[in-house]
């Protein structure tokens, strides 16, 4: 209760409009496009502060706070829709507007691991439901009747006895000086009027219009832009000579630090041209890797007598001596940039009194802290103002690119912009790491999975499995261990880190064991998962019985093992299911041949998440989860060579483009239980289901990412 | 490139000379100064504040940049704005200030956008392609659209939006 309680301290009226606009930069910023900014500064400058999350005007316009980041998870509509819920107004009533970092207001302001929603479930409907009963109790003092005698409906508190009703403007001053009200009472599911149904983007309109949204279009008077040289993997600064630089026109200094060359300027263009102008020397620092140094060292973590062991049940040893079969295999995946679309970039502005700090972060807190111990000052004297983001992928859960840019700014004396070209992005880090999977299954001479290893073994990974994962509990004698490298190349999450290839190379390999036991390899998940309930061995950390009903609702729709194509023989289809970040996907990819190659033609997904928030971001997560999926597992490729990243732009790196996709149809288990995230779950599977279908189609196993650089495939389309 | 002009607002520097443009943007006349290799995306977010065109790769090959250049997409990234000449360029704030085009709406209809940073260049090709061709078949719709990258996977939405436009037209 007690973050609850602290959430619930109320603003007055006036002050509250202070700190509304404290965090209006598009009215304040100085953006020199013309037109109306987009936020809703008038709004909100009357509006009464109920909590943290929300404010009410005296015209009945509800200001509900996000304070999440938004990199496209859709998180600054869901929130709102959950508050809005149980404050019970419509939702043309609502506005809503991003926060800034709070930490006296707000926990866990934080995008990643899709978490949010599962945190801030409970906390945004009780931040709505004791509004309503303030508002539903300031009616009732005013009517002089009993609070329990009202009833509320979009926006409006009713006396049904008497006829009579109130707005919440109406009431919004007097409601929010009464006691907040400790004990609350949400509404029942049943009645939901919002959650659940088909809300679009909140930010549309600016976004359709080209309204200045992201930290790439923000601007200050003043403000200067730069662009930094960054060395390759295990190399530092040797020299640098930027004299043709420093005179090149709109150049206002270069300036080194740390490993850093920085060009800083008036305007985008002319950094960028000067900083090709800088003359730097490197040298080498410590190891500088290539892709073929990787491949080596994963030979060598996989072969070596120990590795660090995550979960042992039995005795694998004489499972594997007793076996009828053993089936082994090795999957390999690639480093990967995260490529969001918007390019890293942060404004950071430190003055004597303080610093500030505005852009694109999924993790402004950290973004905070790094910059106070950077600059050895307090984390209260920073603020950190958060741009809607142009994707993140987990690539802004770090704050370098911002730490940076106050370093900077401290340097120059002066605001700045930094901003990396996409080159920059792509071979400057950090990516998802590149790891290599080594599994035996052992069975007994009815099929029976009686034995199962499994090392992980990666480059700055640290553990490349998740030993508890399925078919963990499942089979009685089990081995997981992972092994990590530790490389100068700089990784970090990656959407659905770990298990983005952890899935693909677990549930193609199960599919490879289902084969050598003669099963089908949707009935051989539901055997084990059914072995797991009855006679389970060890922790079982995954909920059986979701597990089972999304494997159970996308066989159904998929026609699994029953679909025939338009020649009348059996579709080619590829099964896959995953639990990661606390959602349950299944999926089933089908395959058909063409001119000779296979072609990916559908993918069905069951996804559940417990209650669905909003139809539209929901079905928005999982089926761009699964195009993310599908497009790396088929072209995504980052190599190094000599401590370098060789793809540097989508010219040499393959994103997967609009006549690549296949159909999508998205099913969810309608449960009720509590929200979980979709940010992620929904790509771990895809790999899985493709690969597995494309083998059904063509008989080619495909261990290792990008599907189309693997010898003799020549592509899916 | 501008070889040698001293007028009271080239500046000289070691390279090149800071020019004047006259741009029609927008149905505006335009003015502003900068070096003639300036590609027209930095002329538009540096110089004139027209931030709703995206810089995503620089090199013409994710769209995120696209704008009309006589009413053909064009990547504003790789075009020089020496070149624009008196040519008529519509950016995302021209193509409707208030999101009434028929892509526009038909891109909040669809709820197109994920995080939105692609968008602007989706509309504007999508914009171009049911100028010149009021009713594509998805074939074409595809053809088209696959120039531009979107990171979040929207594809799908887009193709729906575009062919929910080509009914509005």
């Amino acid at each position: 209760m007690s973050a609850t309680r602290r959430d619930f301290l109320k603003g007055a009226a006036a002050a509250g409009g202070g700190l509304l606009l404290g965090f209006d930069w598009l009215s304040t910023s100085g953006f020199r496009t013309a037109g109306a900014m987009p936020t809703s500064a008038a709004t909100a400058d009357a509006a009464i502060n109920f909590n943290s999350y929300l404010a009410i005007s005296p015209q009945g316009v509800v200001t509900i706070f996000s304070p999440n980041p938004e990199i496209g998870q859709g998180i600054k509509t869901a929130f709102p829709i959950i508050v809005a819920e149980d404050l019970d107004v419509d939702w043309a009533q609502v506005k809503v507007m991003q926060s800034p970092l709070d930490n006296t207001k707000f926990e866990r302001q934080l995008t990643g691991g899709s978490g949010a929603i599962k945190h801030s479930w409970q906390r945004l409907r009780k931040a709505g439901a004791t509004a309503r009963q303030m508002l539903v109790n300031a009616a009732a003092q005013r009517w002089n009747v009993p609070a329990t005698e009202c009833t509320t409906a979009s926006g409006i508190v009713f006396h049904k006895a008497s006829n009579r009703q109130l707005g919440y403007g109406d009431l919004a001053t007097d409601a929010a000086k009464l006691p907040v009200p400790t004990e609350v009472k949400l509404k029942d599911r049943k009645d939901f009027k919002l959650i659940g149904s088909t809300i679009k983007n909140v930010d549309n309109q600016n976004i359709l219009t080209g309204k200045p949204l992201f930290g790439l279009d923000f601007n200050r008077e003043g403000m200067l832009i730069a662009m930094l040289q960054r060395p390759a993997f295990g190399y530092k600064l040797k020299s640098v000579n930027a004299a043709a630089a420093k005179a090149m026109p709109g150049i206002v200094d270069v300036v080194t630090f740390k490993n850093n060359v920085a060009v800083v300027g008036k305007s985008t263009w002319q950094v960028k041209k000067a900083r090709e102008a800088v003359k730097i020397e490197y040298e080498k620092d410590s190891t500088s890797e290539s892709t073929a140094d990787h491949n080596r060292i994963f030979t060598e973590l996989l072969d070596a007598p120990t590795a660090t062991q995550r979960r042992k049940d039995g005795d694998v040893d004489a499972a594997f001596k007793s076996a009828a079969k053993v089936v082994k295999a090795e999957y390999q995946c690639p480093f990967l940039p995260h490529t969001p679309m918007e390019p890293m970039n942060f404004f950071a502005h430190v003055r004597e009194d303080g610093v500030e700090l505005v852009g694109p972060t999924q993790t402004p807190d950290l973004a905070r802290n790094e910059t106070a111990k950077l600059l050895g000052i307090k984390p209260d004297k920073i603020t950190v103002e958060l741009t809607r983001m142009g994707g993140g992928f987990g690539r802004r859960l770090k704050a370098d690119y911002v730490v940076e840019a106050a370093e900077l700014s401290s340097l120059i004396k002066a605001p700045v912009k930094v901003i990396w070209t996409r080159e920059d992005d792509m071979t400057g880090g950090s990516y998802r790491p590149a790891v290599r999977y080594r599994f035996e299954a052992a069975l007994d001479a009815q099929g029976n999975l009686i034995g199962y290893k499994l090392r992980g073994a990666s480059i700055n990974a640290g553990n490349a499995t998740r030993e508890d994962n399925f078919p963990s509990g499942a089979v009685p004698n089990l081995l997981i261990e992972s092994a990590d490298y530790k490389s100068p190349i700089t990784t970090g999450p990656w959407r659905a880190p770990i298990t983005n290839f952890l899935a693909f190379a677990e549930q193609s390999f199960l599919d490879e064991v289902a084969q050598a036991a003669g099963k089908d390899p949707v009935q051989f998940r539901l055997d084990l998962l059914d072995k797991a309930k009855t006679s389970p061995t060890g922790a079982i950390k995954y909920d059986i019985d979701r597990t089972k009903a999304v494997i159970q609702l996308v066989t159904e729709k998929a026609g699994w093992g029953k679909k025939k194509g338009a020649d009348g023989k059996p579709v080619s289809q590829g099964f896959s299911v995953y639990y990661s970040h606390n959602s349950y996907v299944a999926q089933v990819g089908e395959v058909v041949m063409k001119k000779g190659q296979p072609v990916l033609q559908k993918v069905y997904a069951a996804a559940d998440c417990g209650e669905v928030i909003n139809q539209s971001g929901a079905r928005q997560q999982v089926t761009g989860g699964i195009v993310d999926g599908v497009g790396h597992a088929m072209y995504g490729n980052l190599t190094f060579k000599d401590g370098a990243a060789q793809q540097s732009n989508f010219n040499n790196y393959r994103l997967i483009r609009l006549n690549e996709i296949p159909e999508v149809e998205v099913h969810f288990v309608d449960n009720g239980i509590e929200p979980t995230g979709l940010g992620e779950p929904a790509l771990p599977p895809t790999g899985a289901a493709v690969g597995n279908a494309i083998y059904k189609a063509t008989g080619k196993r495909l261990r290792s990412q990008p599907f189309t650089e693997q010898e003799g495939f020549k592509g899916v389309s | 490139m501008v070889t040698c002009w001293p007028s009271t607002v080239g500046r000289r520097c070691n390279f090149t000379y800071m020019s004047l443009y006259k741009l029609n943007i927008n149905g505006r006349t335009l003015q502003t100064e900068a070096d003639p290799d300036t590609p027209l995306l930095w002329v538009l977010r540096d110089n004139l504040g027209l931030v709703g065109t995206k810089y995503g790769c620089g090199i013409a090959q994710c769209g995120a940049c696209t704008v009309h250049l006589n009413g053909e997409a064009t990547r504003s990234c790789v075009l020089p704005v020496s070149a624009i000449g008196a040519g008529k360029v519509t950016t995302i704030e021209g193509l409707s200030a208030a999101g009434t085009h028929p892509v526009q709406q038909a891109w909040d209809a669809v709820d197109v956008p994920q995080c939105g940073y692609c968008q602007a260049g989706q509309i504007m090709t999508a914009a171009a392609l049911l100028k010149r061709n009021p009713k594509p078949t998805v074939a074409e719709i595809d053809a088209t659209m696959s120039g531009n990258i979107c990171r979040c996977g929207t594809y799908h939405r887009i193709r729906q939006a575009v062919q929910l436009a080509s009914t509005k037209k």
